[in-house]
């Protein structure tokens, strides 16, 4: 039994030493000269301003939050996919409806303006 | 050989009982309400451990495990979505998304 | 793969639920489509499916039966609790069709939203399956945390959507938990499979996970119907609230959860009352204590009720319990639906005449508002008096007949104890009831205000108040009823 588990074990190792080795190999390899500008925090070029740990825009949520209800409804697409073949029109009636349901969410909360940065 | 014996169910079911452990910690303990959400989430996915844990090793012809965590994850989602929503409105009109700071309401 | 058959649908029993959900999408629309300050349409609209639901269910009284494979019946004990949540459903349309403009919030979201819960609650009273009683209770959770926070910008009733809100997600997932720990103990979602497993015998670890996953699920439930020792958020929360919505919370939640509760605990562990017959008949009793006990030192009307509600929560545990023991059998169901019928017409006619006195911005909750009420307002005082006598159980008022239903449930169930600490709770609670009476006939005004007191709220409180005294006068048409939903659940 934990001779299966031997696989894992060196698949993991394999994939770790990836990054790893290189990152030892130049180590030892490069020259060392670092300057104040090379020590910074790299921000697409940009000085960087203040600390990271900040709070974001509560705004960011609204996105969010829109795009979590409907990737989770996704969810009952695929049990309804993989029995596909053996349900038939009916099922594929049933889905139909249950899009369209949906759709009538995404109207709704296109007209309310939840898509709209404020 | 498969996973259902090389892994007792005892084992899975002590992880989920863990991970619940972790969310009611979380959910108990932070002032923070998207961190009390996140505890909550947690929870919730222990219980979807669970239920998947049993529907393999107990009942694997009846699916009705599986299907009920596909539930709770979609009803884990409706309800962050709302609590989400209701952060954001607090946090419009009194800046701050900290539960013990939201205390008009005593008696 | 074994072949997958579709089980055969049989809509009927779903007739009403669809009636309802087609309703709340349908209200959704209308609302989009309807212009700015003119969303009383939508109410209206909402009131006609409301109706519509209850006259589609008449056909099916006496037929029971189930679809879904089995996880959703239609008997008399679903549908006589359909038509009570049908009934108060109305009647908080009713009440809050000028409310909400008269406080500026009127979005039309609002009846959508009443009508989704509406459906949560059908779906707990005609759930045979513990995926569908889930279902049906997260459905009422999220759409009345959204409720409770429709006041907002108000930071009160923020406050209160954002406090239900965590306290029931934390709810939610103990609730769950115990659903998953029940499903691993007996290898069935539905309570019939649960209970013909515990019928045959299960092992003993099996019957550890059973134990707890029962406790769990009872701990979820309590928090719903704010059962001692899960009830700290009740008052809060519907302090908050909007008042129609905490009316209707008051009655609805509380509804359906011991509608779930009652199928739960007597279809599928029915078998196991010795073990929480007790337990809950502690709780029930506590939960009565502690509801009319802290009721007392309220000077806030909305708040006095809110805690009377937990009171109350206990009485109609009392009813639920009982019916677990062979003895009491159908007597604490019936008790159980009295109540029920009871409390929410007494309390929403209730939490009617406070929106009558709230106004604009301000909040006439103490008991001074009440003061002399008799004198500017007759017909709400009546109303008011009604309700009073109705909760405090005076006959002959319907909350009499109820509270008498249930002490008898519970005293022939051989809790003997737990029906005279009902009795002597009772009248700890008279005291604060019979003071809103004292303060509306018996003194002057102390402050200006003048109710307002429209078409609509006129006819919800008073259909409210009829109820009480009719039913109370001549609860015979209720006890028909009643004696005729207990049949399909017993064992």
């Amino acid at each position: 039994m934990l001779a299966h588990y031997a696989f894992i074990g060196v698949f993991f190792i394999a994939a770790a030493s990836f990054p790893i080795l290189p990152l030892i190999g130049a180590y030892f390899l490069r020259p060392s000269r670092p300057t104040e500008v090379k020590l910074d925090t790299y921000e697409c070029g940009l000085e960087a301003i203040g600390d990271i740990w900040v709070q974001f825009k509560v705004q960011y949520y609204l996105y969010a939050l829109a795009f979590v209800v409907f990737d989770i409804e996704v969810v009952f697409l695929y049990p309804w996919a993989v029995a596909f073949n053996q349900l038939g029109l009916f099922a594929l009636v049933e889905m139909a409806i249950f899009l369209f349901i949906l759709i009538g969410g995404l109207v709704y909360a296109w007209r309310k303006g939840a898509l709209e940065w404020v | 050989m498969n996973m259902v014996d090389a892994v007792p169910l005892p084992w899975v079911l002590a992880v989920a009982a863990g991970l619940f452990c972790i969310g009611l910690f979380g959910a108990l303990s932070r002032r923070n309400t998207v961190g009390i959400l996140l505890g909550v989430e947690l929870m919730l996915n222990a219980v979807n451990l669970n239920l998947i844990a049993f529907w393999r090793y107990l009942e694997p012809n009846v699916v009705a495990g599986q299907v009920f965590a596909l539930f709770i994850i979609t009803v884990a989602a409706a309800e962050a979505a709302v609590g989400l929503a209701m952060i954001i409105a607090i946090y419009r009109t009194r800046l701050t998304v900290n539960a013990d700071e939201v205390d008009s309401l005593k008696g | 793969m074994p072949d997958i058959q579709i089980p055969s649908i049989d809509l009927g029993v779903s007739l009403q639920l669809l009636i309802i959900f087609g309703g709340a999408m349908v209200l959704l629309l209308a609302d989009l489509f309807s212009g700015e300050g003119n969303k009383r349409i939508v109410g209206y609209i909402a009131l006609l499916f409301v109706v519509g639901a209850a006259a589609a269910g008449v056909p099916y009284w006496d037929a029971p039966r189930s679809t879904f494979n089995g996880m959703l019946v239609l008997d008399n004990f679903a549908l006589t609790l359909n038509w009570i949540f049908l009934l108060s459903t109305a009647i908080t349309i009713l009440i809050s069709l000028e409310y909400l403009p008269r406080q500026g919030i009127e979005r039309g979201e609002y009846y959508a939203l009443l009508l989704f819960a509406l459906g949560g609650m059908m779906l707990l009273a005609q759930g045979t399956d513990l995926i569908v009683l889930f279902l049906g209770l997260e459905l009422l959770s999220i759409t009345l945390y959204v409720l409770a926070g429709f006041a907002y910008p108000r930071l009160s009733s923020e406050e209160a959507a954002m406090k239900y809100l965590l306290i029931g997600a934390f709810a939610a997932g103990f609730l769950v938990f115990g659903i998953a720990l029940l499903y691993g103990a007996t290898g069935t979602s539905s309570l019939a499979g649960i209970a013909n497993k515990l019928g045959s015998g299960l092992a003993a670890d099996d019957v550890a996970f059973m134990l707890a996953g029962a406790a769990l699920v009872i701990i979820g439930f309590g928090y719903k119907i704010s059962m001692a020792p899960f009830h700290m958020w009740t008052p809060d929360v519907y302090e908050g609230s909007p008042t129609p919505v905490a009316a209707f919370m008051s009655v609805g939640t509380k509804g359906a959860g011991f509608a779930a509760l009652a199928r739960l605990l007597l279809v599928a562990l029915g078998s196991q009352y010795a073990t929480w017959g007790l337990i809950l008949a502690i709780l029930a009793a506590v939960t009565m204590v502690i509801g009319n006990v802290s009721a007392v030192a309220q000077t806030n009307v909305k708040r006095m009720l809110a805690y009377s509600s937990i009171g109350h929560a206990g009485y109609i545990l009392m009813g639920v319990l009982s019916a677990g023991s062979p003895a009491a059998a159908n007597r604490g169901i019936e008790g159980f639906l009295f109540y029920l019928l009871a409390y929410s017409l007494t309390n929403l006619g209730a939490f009617a005449v406070l929106i009558a006195l709230e106004q604009r911005g301000e909040a006439a909750w103490s008991l001074d508002d009440f003061a002399g009420l008799w004198h500017r307002q007759p017909f709400l005082a009546i109303a008011m008096a009604l309700c009073m006598f109705s909760l405090a159980g005076v006959p002959p008022t319907a909350g009499f007949w109820g509270k008498f239903y249930v002490f008898t449930a519970a005293w022939e169930a051989g809790l003997q104890w737990l029906a005279v600490v009902g009795v002597i709770t009772s009248a700890i609670a008279a005291f604060f009831y019979l003071r809103i009476i004292v303060q509306m006939f018996m003194r002057d005004p102390v402050r200006e205000i003048s109710p307002s007191l429209d078409r609509n709220l006129m006819i919800g409180v008073g259909l409210a108040a009829l109820g009480v005294i009719v039913f109370g006068i001549s609860p015979t048409p209720v006890i028909d009823l009643v004696q005729g939903s207990v049949l399909a659940l017993s064992r």
